[in-house]
């Protein structure tokens, strides 16, 4: 491998890492301070792309589609909490993988019946459709690298919150010990509630941001709930910074393993999982 | 009005007796056809319109195929091989259908394939392409009216040799059709003097390329063929444009590379060539015709799909014929079956010994967004049948 095709399968880790990250970051929240085991994350993943593909249609921006569409899913999300996920608090994670299993059947059966069964393309934002040039043959879209810088901010910005607000601060003393933020006097069920919408949301703006890349499909969903599940794994359950490393991991070790491996492409991802565990069985950061 | 308890149990004793009587005991009963298709899942679409090709056959018989009315029998097969058998029996034992037709998938197909070579059931193969059906496991009374992996890529090879595309890539979905696509190139390919240079098999479904497109640009094929369908297809041709390679390295594929996904891919589409057995746009009578009477009939634009559908009921109409409607008499109608002479949408097409058609297969390439016919890649495109003994 040359030098500048190896920069270049760095740069699609990378890429594909942050991507992965904006998915899992939610992931990790709702499973670390909630304790919930949330299958449905990645049908949040999915109503985003197809939300993107629809409001865009209607309104011709992608942008519009994602003002409008966020806070969408964050009603959504604060929906999905009070009727099934609120529930599911006390009770161990068997339920919780069935009622959230569940809930992906229902959100397909969803997508089905108002967006068809059709693969949906959405435009690429006009002064994003450029191509970069790099190396000799091939090219980058520009809008691969919105999407990654995006991903990079917002990380930066959930960073922010975590460690510089009061919701943050909640957050993190919900993670530790939730029965103790309770007892003193913080509404639980209310930050709960806001949570699992926040990571409703991260889920959907990155099938949002993703859309135009991938193309909107019935089952997108899935694949995407696996891979979040081993960022989630490799990171540490519950630790954002966990989950980024994780993520850049994961986006790494399968573009890495495609080109040099490629007759295990479909496990390297799982055989790096393994071997974190074996040397740090909580996961990086957990 | 009260129903009497002896009206009750006559009436359960008619419905009981009725259920255990096999059907097909009754001479000028209804026709019943079985449709083994995903009505559920990625592939309803094209259970969909494989069912609609059928059912406007049948309209244009006017409902009665050999003078008996036709009665179509659906069970959504959900493209799952593990439920295949179940799905089968179903259809063969529990309905007792005449004729059994379907599937879409090629896993449910080999499921298929394993009851029915022992039933006295002659039954149409409307899609999958998997080479044992008319290859190892071909047996007397499966016919297929689609196509075999081997039909789709093979010519392709020609094709891109003709073109002075001496050095391939090859990228496919690591199973069975992808593998069976990919090898029935390759032996192509050698024959006209071609090389492979890299070999890429993608998990199945997997849709993330950008590290394979790298290596693809880093490789500087002359061309690169590949086969992909649905939605991966629509994500693969959107990358591989945006990647810079569409205009740099000729994109080659079997036709589900754009078959149904043309809209989703867009621009990026643009000049990519596949071979098919059919195309959209392919210029003749009986294609311009189905075409207007299917949108007419269902409001949607036929694809490849609604043709095998339509052409398996035709193909059936014209057997049927023959025999007076006789289903029982399986060794007539598989004779007759055998003589069939189809001018079909696709064009002319019989089957060979081993019931697979023999068609043409045509190169198209996107123009303006639109599938145009370049011409015949391979004229009357014969499957090799490998391993078929066809048992007398």
């Amino acid at each position: 491998m040359t030098l500048s095709l190896f920069a270049l399968q760095l740069l699609n880790g990378v890429e594909y890492g942050l991507l992965l990250f904006l998915v899992a970051s939610g992931l990790t929240l709702v499973f670390g301070v909630l304790g919930v085991l949330n299958f449905a994350h990645g049908s949040f993943y999915m109503l985003g792309a197809y939300l993107a593909y629809w409001l865009s249609a209607r309104f011709g921006s992608l942008w519009i589609a994602i003002a409008v569409g966020v806070p969408l899913m964050v009603a959504v999300g604060l929906l999905v909490e009070k009727l099934a996920i609120a529930r599911l608090y006390a009770r161990d994670h068997l339920s919780q993988v069935l009622l959230t299993y569940g809930l992906v059947l229902l959100f397909n059966e969803l997508q089905s019946y108002a967006f068809g069964n059709d693969v949906q393309s959405v435009p690429t934002p006009a002064p994003l459709s450029i191509r970069i040039p790099l190396g000799e043959a091939q090219t980058w879209p520009a809008y691969r690298v919105f999407t990654a810088v995006a991903c990079l901010v917002l990380a930066a910005a959930m960073r922010q919150v975590i460690l510089r607000t009061r919701f943050g601060m909640r957050v993190r003393a919900g993670a530790s010990n939730a029965e103790m933020v309770s007892a003193l006097g913080i509404d639980i069920r209310r930050l709960f509630a806001a949570l699992f919408a926040a990571g409703t949301a991260l889920a959907a703006l990155a099938g949002m941001l993703a859309a135009p890349l991938t193309t909107v499909y019935p089952g997108m969903g899935e694949g995407v709930l696996i891979l979040s599940f081993v960022v989630v794994v490799i990171g540490g359950i519950g630790s954002i910074k966990g989950a980024f490393l994780g993520a850049l991991l994961v986006g790494l070790s399968d573009v890495f393993g495609k080109v040099l491996l490629p007759g295990f492409a479909s496990a390297i991802v799982y055989a790096v999982m393994a071997a974190v565990l074996v040397l740090r069985p909580r996961g990086l950061l957990g | 009005m009260t129903l009497s308890r002896r009206t009750l149990i006559g009436a359960g004793a008619t419905a009981a007796l009725s259920a255990v009587l096999p059907r097909r005991a009754y001479g000028a009963a209804k026709l019943r056809i079985g449709l083994l298709l995903p009505y559920s899942g990625t592939y309803a679409g094209l259970g969909n319109n494989i069912t609609d090709g059928m059912k406007l056959a049948a309209a244009e018989h006017g409902g009665k195929l050999g003078g008996r009315e036709v009665e179509f029998v659906p069970v959504d097969d959900e493209s799952d091989p593990s439920k295949a058998p179940a799905n089968v029996n179903k259809l063969v034992f529990g309905e007792k259908v005449d004729v059994l037709t379907g599937p879409v998938h090629s896993g449910v197909a080999m499921a298929m394939m394993q009851i029915v070579k022992s039933e006295k059931l002659l039954t149409i193969v409307t899609n999958a392409g998997a080479q044992a059906v008319t290859g190892a496991l071909c047996v007397p009374h499966v016919f297929r009216t689609s196509f075999s992996n081997w039909q789709t890529s093979y010519p392709a090879a020609d094709v891109m040799l003709k073109a002075g595309h001496k050095k391939a890539v090859l990228m496919f979905w690591n199973y069975a059709v992808g593998i069976e696509s990919m090898a029935a190139f390759k032996e192509g390919y050698a024959k006209g003097g071609g090389t492979i240079v890299k070999e890429i098999a993608v998990p199945f479904p997997s849709a993330e390329f950008q590290a394979n497109l790298s290596d693809i640009a880093a490789l500087k094929p002359d061309a690169v063929f590949v086969f992909f369908a649905g939605a991966g297809a629509a994500k693969f041709v959107k990358d591989y444009a945006d990647a810079g390679l569409r205009d740099r390295i000729p994109l080659y594929g079997s036709g589900f590379l754009t078959e149904g996904v043309l809209a989703a891919q867009g621009a990026a589409a643009e000049g990519i060539k596949t071979t098919l057995h059919y195309a959209d746009s392919l210029d003749n009578p009986a294609n311009r015709k189905f075409r207007e009477a299917f949108k007419k009939a269902t409001g949607r634009n036929a694809d490849v799909y609604a043709v095998q559908g339509y052409d398996a009921v035709n193909a059936l109409a014209q057997a049927l014929d023959k025999v007076k409607g006789d289903t029982g008499a399986l060794k007539e109608l598989v004779a007759a079956m055998e003589s069939v002479r189809m001018e079909s949408p696709r064009g002319a097409f019989r089957f060979s010994k081993a019931h697979n058609p023999i068609q043409d297969i045509y190169l198209r390439q996107v123009k303006g967004g639109q599938e145009v016919v370049l011409g015949v890649a391979m004229k009357d495109a014969d499957d090799p049948a490998t391993g078929c003994k066809m048992p007398s």
